[in-house]
């Protein structure tokens, strides 16, 4: 009886949590396919029934005429900048959070656990701060509205969190095995390529995911350091309010902005749960 | 041939780890070091093996200057008191990984790892993980690993402690076995366990507050104990000992408790000594003393028992089971005979052992 109503509270529970994720999403998506009267004729949800759905919302993604923009350019740049700044802030996090979990630092009264904090105050102050900080040193860079540019600021804003969610990850695996390694005939370097790293990968993973998320979803840096030659997906979506909030457009751009971050999530969902990952440590 | 450390001295903190050790571990012996946690065994190893930076002193294999030379390269074999394993190999690549360091033929690897999984009963588990082994399992992956580089200096820093005590026995004896065939290895098995010590050193090194105390053969430790602080470390359960001074006629235990003259003792100056007894050597049902019980433990088929005496705190270890309930008085006899004795200085040096062979 007991686990009975238990059972039904926690898929009510879950139910009702789910809907509220993702009733948004299925506003977006039926949204994405109306016309200017579809919308504004009140609420309508079954296609061909309730309104005629149209690909006009989606096309105007592709075509760079009048009330559309052509989002493929803004896309390809989201991903290269994005990816590029995660991958060099995961590198440089593994080996900074590696140094910082295993070796001593003294300088004199700033210890470990000051660096740590160090790394993580980046991210205490609120990013408005940085703006015209950034603009004048990718002006005096001649790096303004370029993807180089974007990247530094990128690998500024998520190496912190990268180091912070390794150097946990770290210290959480016993320091005799690296010594092990080492006893084995590794150099220092060696034990962390082939010993560590092979048992972080969950939290290598972990960090990753958060970079990609923390650098797709920016939209101040993105908006404050490029112009013209250079434009990220969400500025470019934001791009399209104009004077007449065309929502088919921007639902569809919208759905297509969450599309890789779901695509990742499925996949490391996957490989979390067959294990690979899950209990590399005892 | 041999391991040498001469010197050694580490300070952390205003504490000494290690302070003037001189050791010479030989080739093909089993050298165990015994002492009580935070004697600074493990500190001595970790020395040996380079992950120990070191204030002063030298270690030396073979008349070579090891001090300067990296962990990596010193080719040292070490098992843990933890079951260290790499989590993300099995069974086989864990024990291949230093022999891929060493860059062996996949044949030679191949050889080796076979036949050292088969000393120690694990060929049947090549393809599993460490997390899917016992915990006995685990340490005999290590141990296997260890073996499986044929290196110079095996170190072995407590490596049953963390097992149960059934499997522990088990091991110990398959590890006596394996090791035994280690012809050319310097071999070093720290514990804090007496017994241990004896059943597999050749040579036992007594370590006590970052010092060497003693070196000897085992029999020679337990029937010799250079000092005090030697007997505490090498009984257990553990000596009591009983401050008196020595007449001509008798040793003086307490006023009114005189035991005549024993023999080995008779060539030590009149005086105050502290004298020491093994627990299995105190006989219970004497009239020479009266002990109240505090404590009293039956540990298999003996007996531990905690006595509070006019001459001090005694610990006996009586066969067979006994039920004595706490509180009670009993009468103790202290069998003069085998009555080590001490000096009462700072050193509290042995002066006086009694006959061997008598001993268990």
């Amino acid at each position: 009886m007991m686990t009975k109503l238990y059972l039904s509270l926690k898929y009510g529970a879950i139910l009702i949590w789910s809907a509220f994720v993702i009733a948004p999403f299925l506003w977006a998506l039926t949204t994405s396919f109306k016309t200017a009267s579809g919308v504004t004729g009140g609420p309508t949800y079954i296609p061909w029934l309730q309104y005629e759905p149209s690909l006009s919302g989606w096309r105007s993604l592709f075509s760079s005429g009048a009330g559309g923009i052509d989002v493929v350019k803004p896309y390809i740049d989201s991903v290269i900048v994005t990816g590029c700044a995660s991958l060099i802030s995961i590198v440089l996090g593994c080996l900074a959070a590696y140094g910082l979990s295993r070796f001593t630092y003294r300088a004199g009264f700033v210890k470990n656990t000051d660096l740590v904090f160090f790394f993580v105050s980046q991210r205490i102050m609120p990013p408005i701060v940085l703006a015209i900080p950034f603009f004048l040193m990718l002006k005096w860079l001649g790096l303004l509205d370029s993807k180089i540019g974007l990247i530094f600021v990128y690998v500024a804003l998520l190496l912190p969190i990268a180091v912070w969610i390794l150097v946990d990850f770290f210290n959480g695996i016993p320091r005799e095995i690296d010594e092990m390694a080492i006893l084995d005939g590794c150099t220092p370097f060696e034990a962390f390529r082939r010993v560590i790293l092979p048992n972080s990968l969950a939290g290598i993973v972990v960090a990753g995911m958060f970079c990609l998320i923390f650098g797709w979803n920016d939209f101040f840096f993105a908006f404050t350091l490029t112009f013209t030659d250079t434009q990220l997906l969400p500025v470019a979506v934001v791009a399209l309010n104009s004077s007449v909030t065309p929502w088919w457009s921007l639902s569809a751009s919208a759905l297509i902005s969450v599309a890789p971050l779901l695509l990742i999530a499925f996949v490391v969902e996957r490989f979390l749960s067959h294990g690979t990952l899950a209990g590399a440590i005892r | 041939m041999s391991l040498q450390l001469h010197d050694i001295g580490l300070v952390v903190e205003g504490v000494a780890h290690l302070d003037n050790i001189e050791v010479e571990f030989e080739r093909g012996r089993l050298t165990t070091v015994l002492g009580r946690t935070l004697a600074g065994k493990t500190t001595l190893m970790r020395s040996i093996a380079g992950l120990q930076r070191l204030d002063r002193g030298t270690v030396q294999v073979d008349g070579r200057d090891y001090s300067r030379l990296p962990t990596w390269q010193r080719d040292i074999a070490m098992v843990y008191q933890q079951f260290i394993n790499y989590p993300h190999l099995n069974v086989y690549e864990n024990v291949a990984f230093p022999l891929r360091r060493k860059n062996l033929s996949e044949e030679t690897i191949r050889q080796r790892v076979d036949a050292v999984l088969e000393k120690v009963g694990l060929s049947a588990f090549e393809r599993r993980r460490p997390s899917q082994l016992s915990g006995g399992q685990q340490q005999r992956v290590a141990l296997a690993r260890a073996l499986a580089r044929e290196s110079d200096i095996l170190l072995l820093d407590e490596p049953l402690v963390n097992l149960d005590f059934k499997l522990r026995e088990q091991l110990r004896s398959e590890l006596r076995s394996l090791l035994t065939q280690q012809q050319h290895t310097i071999m070093i098995y720290n514990t804090t366990e007496p017994v241990e010590a004896m059943l597999l050193g050749d040579t036992v090194v007594v370590m006590h507050d970052g010092r060497v105390l003693q070196i000897g053969t085992p029999a020679r430790v337990f029937d010799y104990p250079a000092s005090r602080a030697v007997a505490q470390v090498v009984n257990d359960p553990p000596m009591s000992f009983i401050e008196g001074r020595k007449t001509d006629t008798g040793l003086e235990l307490t006023r009114s408790v005189t035991v005549p003259l024993p023999p080995h003792l008779r060539d030590l100056a009149n005086g105050n000594y502290r004298f020491g007894i093994r627990a299995n050597e105190l006989r219970l049902g004497g009239s020479t003393l009266q002990g109240r019980v505090t404590f009293s433990e039956v540990s298999g088929s003996e007996t531990f028992l905690y006595l509070d005496a006019p001459t001090g705190p005694l610990a006996l270890q009586i066969e067979g089971v006994h039920v004595l309930e706490e509180g009670r008085n009993v009468g103790i006899e202290i069998p003069a005979d085998r009555l080590f004795a001490f000096e009462l200085d700072a050193g509290e040096r042995l002066l006086a052992a009694p006959a061997t062979g008598a001993a268990s």
